[in-house]
């Protein structure tokens, strides 16, 4: 359901979230909720909307923040057209992996799209000349004609400002003719195609897109971070991303959202547990499958719903 | 046949029977309940993990075995108990999720009991390889092979004889009719993770003499079981070990005459090269929809 007033909520949190921030850290934290939620919003274009699954969307997350690295760091290409290629790039890779590995369904469509993000991460691991290898390359700034972006503050309203746009750009995409034919073949394939809706051209559409989000978000990580590892393109990462779509609710660009920001900052309160921090984080995961498994926004829509 | 070759094949054939091990796990399971247990992979790892924990409490190697393979599958049990009945009919997503969560619940506990260091196994029966026609075989790859074809043989039987065994082939078939013919698909769903994990352990205690175990040996493991059981077919148990051997044995040429440094990514490439090309596998059966 189109609700315009959405946008303009998570605007305001974007705006006055500041307020609430004490000191340089917070601002870390929101800054990576921010780069996640830009994935989830687009990863939740592709397993929400579309209905379709991807186990290795970090795989596309690590290429871009390696493409753009390389390119600076390696090859002295200015940040933006650094950003540009490796954006181009990895959407053109989703291109050429995607039209042969979209027809697979459910379970096969997820070890396909899993073996694919594993692949890229042992190549991001092993070609360690142009990587730097296992213990990560260090990454240039992102800046433009002499001026650079620094500081948490600046990255946060950056970072911010582009999660709006994304968010922006997936409603836009949801409420249009397109975003209805995704939904249609997320109900029925056959019944879409039947009505003659191109199912293939619509789920690669939204897999190239979803892999250029996280390669953007990836790039922008590299940049904030100074420093890239390959463990951003690991398999556990793209679990991650799943599971922040899943949780914050599957359909709801905003759950995404919620999603990416409940589960970024969850491990920081749980360092605080530090051993038990993966057992904690697998019980979350299951216990919120069980009990909710249309994701936490969803269900609490349909709670205030049913109290009306 | 020169010796570095059939030295090559032999290793290859040795993890490719626990590979098969594997895989059939995440057959039985997907046979019974249409679900994919990521966290298959971490049953491997208990295997091995127990067996060392009680080794080194002076147990006796065979006992403390046969315990981690009753741990393993009280685990299973666990899993399928509390985390993956309470959620039937949720979507693929969801019960993916919800077995990646409980194998990285397992890696944590493992992480937590234990700790991360690298264990070793004494191997059952001596260290001192077997030459075979220039070719040096482990006597640790005997039992592997040894065990992991008794193992294929007892299944079949259990299967093709025992009343569970035909419950949980009929609940594969179709659950509507098994239900009807009286079969409890909650027992199968119990059965078939406690049985997948028995052999997922079993799995591990034999590879850990010659690969070592540790806390977190099961995700790949896990991940190149199920490759196999996706090239041999997923849902079929001659697939499963089909595609384990064949896996093994790939993987082995590829690290010896192709990359070493790529060894682990050969598995994944075989297995888009499978699912783009011929998804059902090599002994899949062609399935088909309803509209």
């Amino acid at each position: 359901m189109p609700r315009p007033g959405g946008l303009a909520a998570l605007a305001l949190v974007v705006v006055l979230l500041p307020l609430a921030l004490p000191n340089n850290y917070t601002y870390e934290v929101a800054i990576l909720v921010g780069l996640n939620a830009i994935v989830c919003v687009g990863l939740n274009l592709l397993i929400g909307y579309a209905g379709q699954i991807s186990l290795g969307h970090a795989g596309f997350f690590g290429l871009g923040a390696y493409g753009s690295a390389i390119l600076t760091a390696r090859y002295g290409w200015p940040p933006l057209g650094a950003l540009a290629a490796s954006l181009g790039a990895v959407g053109l890779l989703a291109w050429v992996v995607g039209r042969p590995i979209l027809r697979l369904q459910g379970h096969y469509l997820a070890m396909a799209t899993l073996g694919l993000g594993i692949i890229v991460s042992i190549v991001l691991v092993t070609e360690d000349r142009l990587t730097g290898g296992p213990d990560g390359m260090s990454v240039p700034p992102l800046g433009a004609f002499g001026w650079t972006l620094a500081g948490e503050k600046a990255w946060y309203w950056t970072v911010g400002a582009l999660l709006l746009a994304a968010v922006w750009l997936a409603r836009n995409l949801i409420d249009s003719p397109r975003g209805r034919a995704l939904r249609a073949l997320h109900g029925s394939e056959v019944a879409a195609e039947v009505i003659g809706i191109d199912s293939a051209r619509h789920k690669l559409g939204v897999f190239v897109l979803s892999a250029m989000f996280a390669a953007a978000a990836g790039a922008l990580t590299a940049h904030y971070a100074g420093f890239i590892t390959p463990s951003k393109a690991a398999f556990l990462h793209s679990i991650e991303l799943v599971t922040m779509v899943v949780f914050g609710g599957m359909a709801s660009t905003f759950g995404a959202v919620v999603g990416a920001a409940v589960l970024t900052t969850l491990p920081q309160f749980l360092t605080v547990l530090k051993d038990y921090e993966m057992m904690v984080f697998g019980a979350v995961m299951i216990l919120t499958m069980v009990f909710m498994p249309r994701g936490l926004v969803p269900t609490l829509e349909q709670a205030l719903a049913a109290q009306r | 046949m020169s010796a570095q070759l059939l030295q090559t094949l032999l290793g290859g054939l040795t993890i490719g029977a626990i590979y098969a091990l594997v895989a059939l796990g995440f057959s039985i399971i997907y046979n019974a309940s249409r679900v994919i247990n990521f966290a298959q992979g971490e049953f491997v790892m208990l295997g091995g993990m127990a067996t060392v924990w009680l080794a080194a409490a002076s147990w006796p190697l065979p006992l403390a075995g046969l315990a981690a393979v009753l741990l393993a599958a009280g685990a299973g049990l666990a899993l399928a108990r509390f985390a993956v009945a309470p959620a039937r009919g949720a979507s693929v997503v969801t019960l993916i999720i919800i077995t990646i969560g409980a194998s990285i619940l397992l890696r944590g506990l493992a992480a937590l009991v234990w700790d991360k260091k690298i264990h070793p196994l004494p191997p059952f029966s001596g260290e001192a390889p077997i030459l075979v026609g220039g070719a040096a075989l482990l006597p640790q790859s005997l039992w592997v092979l040894g065990v992991t074809l008794l193992v294929v043989l007892l299944l079949s039987g259990f299967f093709a004889r025992t009343l569970t065994g035909k419950a949980l082939l009929a609940t594969s078939h179709n659950r509507l009719a098994a239900q009807l013919a009286g079969i409890s698909v909650q027992r199968v769903l119990l059965a078939s993770f406690a049985l997948s994990a028995a052999l997922g352990a079993l799995a591990g205690i034999l590879v850990a003499p010659i690969t070592f175990t540790s806390w977190d040996v099961g995700v790949m493991l896990g991940l190149k079981g199920f490759a196999a059981a996706i090239l041999g077919g997923l849902g079929s148990g001659p697939g499963a070990v089909l595609g384990g051997l064949a896996l093994g044995m790939i993987e082995a040429l590829g690290a010896g005459y192709v990359s070493s440094a790529y060894k682990d990514a050969i598995a994944f490439v075989i297995i888009l090269a499978v699912l783009v090309f011929m998804p059902g596998g090599l002994l899949g059966k062609r399935s088909t929809d309803r509209v």
